[in-house]
């Protein structure tokens, strides 16, 4: 994030945005500042309202309230075509009867750029696609991975500012997904610009942006740094959904020293064996599943949910049995009744 | 080994057969016997008692090109087809892009067009008959409010064949549009977003992605169109008979006259089998160059 060409304005500013559809769940309160340059991910689980937002973003839908200023214009009524932004399609809607070369030339085409420079234009995106070769192919003869690239070539052709993303990689299987990721990344970074990403995803949200705004409902739960939204949650549903495995969370009552209606956050990492006797719980093993470098062991015990430990390596402990487990109180995460968040 | 891949390969082939053999039977019995029987019939001369029927070669061709008749019902298929097809299509594709949009009550939009073609042809014919018919009709009522005199329109050659032509395309372009909206649905939603994103026009999309998109239902409609135009003339019995004085006279209806009002078999026959060839040379050249410049999904 270049921190430094901070203007007065960020470059969008989207202020308490509204929609709503009769009777059925919109976004409401969006308000969110993108820097310029800076790679935003909407995160959320499904029907959170992060697409609809990406949606007003781009104007394919018009909110009921709020105002929405990109490049301190404010365009919260203008057309999708007047925002000056590209935008990624889940399916990649590519135009199936158009080549590759057409597809990605089509709004270059339609805003009437001269044919020398659309060339130009047309051979440096397929370039850095990585899809010289293809030109004249149709979309139905490519595999889903160079498809996306034929959407993100279409996307960076004609060097807009800014650019959305509807989740682009659910399509494809997790390996490409991972290339195609760093791709994604590298081509933000290279080209400047910025770029507004939704997923559920949070191993994508968490590994590629700058800034994350977590949904739910319709409202926005958490914005900032993948670290702030790991280390400092702001509230139970945040914590409950970053992570993988996501914090534990204990009944105040539960712990000495804790308000009795507060909620105790607590993350796997931070929770140790300690021999019969010693530990603050005695829990019962539920599970353990193998993840390769680590061992990811669930444990129950009354007024927890979701309390997980992870040892080193192959450590298949006997499931049903009883440990003892220790933990800092340094490492806990405290939530007040609403479950806001209270310790800094 | 091999004895044993013959074996399968003799079994698949008996497979093969034994599937196309009820289609092929229909057809065999219901097309392309009386086909070939009608190639037949027409090279022979018309029987009576006195002459019997003979092998005349290309005689019963030779006459139809020398009869005046023959060419003018030529003449009025061509234009009839001229006009209904391309016409139809249009109407049929303004109408499906229409109810296809976000309108208030799309579904009696879509049934209204759809109605004409669920009348029969016989029953739609009467329809229009009540509105052409001079001094009664519903066209002169209307036109008699604005002190326009009466006009009858089937009665007089200028204008027999286009108020058929009218009829037609009423008739058809309702049918054609259920074609265009079910493909019109199949084009997903998230092409006209990223088209906007484009900047692309209303026009420039419908031009550039929905046209090319619906290619493959045009050239459905258009070889449909086609042969509407040569086998639909029901309506031609209950409005005019082909008159006044063949105005409005298609070959079809040229060729039941023909064959059951005038008992010339051999000629009716003679003209089948032109038709046939003319629409086979036609759809052949629809089906091999315009698809192959058609996109399919």
């Amino acid at each position: 994030m270049s921190a430094e060409s901070l203007n007065d304005q960020p470059f969008v500013v989207l202020q308490d945005v509204a929609k709503r559809w009769n009777g059925q769940l919109g976004v409401e309160e969006i308000s969110l500042e993108i820097e310029e340059g800076s790679f935003v991910a909407l995160l959320g689980p499904s029907g959170c309202g992060k697409s609809t937002t990406l949606r007003l973003l781009a104007g394919l839908e018009l909110p009921d309230e709020g105002e929405i200023v990109i490049q301190g214009r404010d365009v919260t009524s203008s057309a999708a075509s007047d925002r000056n932004l590209s935008m990624v399609f889940q399916s990649y809607a590519l135009f199936p009867h158009l080549s590759v070369a057409e597809n990605v030339v089509f709004g270059l085409k339609v805003r009437r750029v001269p044919k020398a420079e659309r060339r130009e234009k047309m051979e440096r995106a397929l370039e850095i696609t990585g899809l010289l070769g293809f030109e004249s192919r149709k979309p139905a003869e490519l595999s889903g991975g160079q498809r996306q690239r034929v959407a993100l070539a279409r996307a960076i052709v004609a060097g807009q500012p800014l650019c959305l993303m509807d989740e682009p990689l659910s399509n494809l299987d997790a390996k490409l997904r991972n290339s195609v990721r760093k791709d994604i990344k590298k081509l933000q970074r290279d080209l400047g610009i910025t770029v507004v990403y939704v997923t559920h995803d949070q191993t994508e949200a968490m590994s590629m942006a700058d800034k994350v705004v977590l949904m739910k409902d319709g409202r926005i739960q958490q914005i900032g740094s993948p670290d702030d939204l790991y280390n400092r949650p702001a509230n139970t549903f945040v914590a409950g959904f970053v992570g993988a495995p996501p914090m534990a969370l204990i009944d105040g009552e539960m712990l000495e020293g804790f308000l009795p209606d507060s909620k105790i956050g607590l993350r796997a990492e931070h929770v140790s064996i300690v021999p019969a006797g010693s530990g603050r719980f005695t829990c019962r093993i539920s599970e353990c599943e193998f993840l390769g470098s680590e061992t990811l062991i669930g444990l129950q015990h009354p007024g927890t949910t979701g309390l997980t430990l992870l040892q080193p390596g192959l450590s298949l402990l006997e499931e049903n049995t009883s440990i003892d487990i220790n933990f800092e109180d340094q490492h806990l995460h405290i939530f007040n009744t609403d479950g806001q968040r209270v310790n800094a | 080994m091999a004895e044993r891949v013959n074996q399968e390969r003799r079994r698949q082939a008996i497979y093969g057969w034994l599937l196309l053999l009820p289609a092929a039977t229909l057809l065999s019995i219901f097309a392309f016997y009386p086909t070939v029987a009608t190639l037949w019939s027409s090279l022979f001369s018309r029987g009576t008692r006195r002459r019997p029927s003979e092998f005349v070669g290309t005689e019963n061709y030779a006459d139809l090109f020398a009869d005046p008749t023959f060419w003018l019902v030529v003449q009025n298929n061509l234009l009839y087809a001229a006009i209904t097809i391309p016409v139809s299509i249009g109407i049929a594709l303004a109408m499906a892009l229409w109810a296809n949009s976000k309108i208030p009550a799309r579904g009696f939009v879509r049934t209204a067009y759809f109605t004409p073609t669920v009348l029969p042809m016989i029953a739609a014919a009467n329809l229009w008959l009540f509105f052409y018919t001079p001094g009664l009709g519903v066209l002169d009522q209307i036109g008699s409010l604005f002190g326009i005199p009466s006009i009858n329109w089937l009665g007089q050659p200028e204008t027999a064949l286009w108020a058929v032509i009218i009829v037609t395309i009423w008739k058809e372009a309702g049918f054609f549009m259920i074609f265009y909206l079910a493909a019109l649905q199949t084009i997903p939603e998230d092409l006209k977003e990223a088209a906007d994103i484009e900047g692309a026009s209303r026009w420039t999309y419908l031009r550039r992605i929905v046209l090319p998109l619906l290619m493959p239902t045009t050239l459905f409609i258009v070889v449909n169109a086609m042969i509407n135009s040569v086998k639909l003339i029901d309506h031609l019995f209950i409005l005019t008979k082909g008159g006044p004085s063949d105005a409005s006279k298609l070959i079809l209806y040229y060729i039941w006259e023909m064959a059951f009002a005038f008992f010339d078999a051999p000629h009716a026959a003679a003209m089948t089998i032109m038709i046939l060839s003319v629409l086979c040379i036609v759809a052949t050249i629809q089906f091999f160059y315009i698809d192959r410049r058609t996109h399919y999904q």
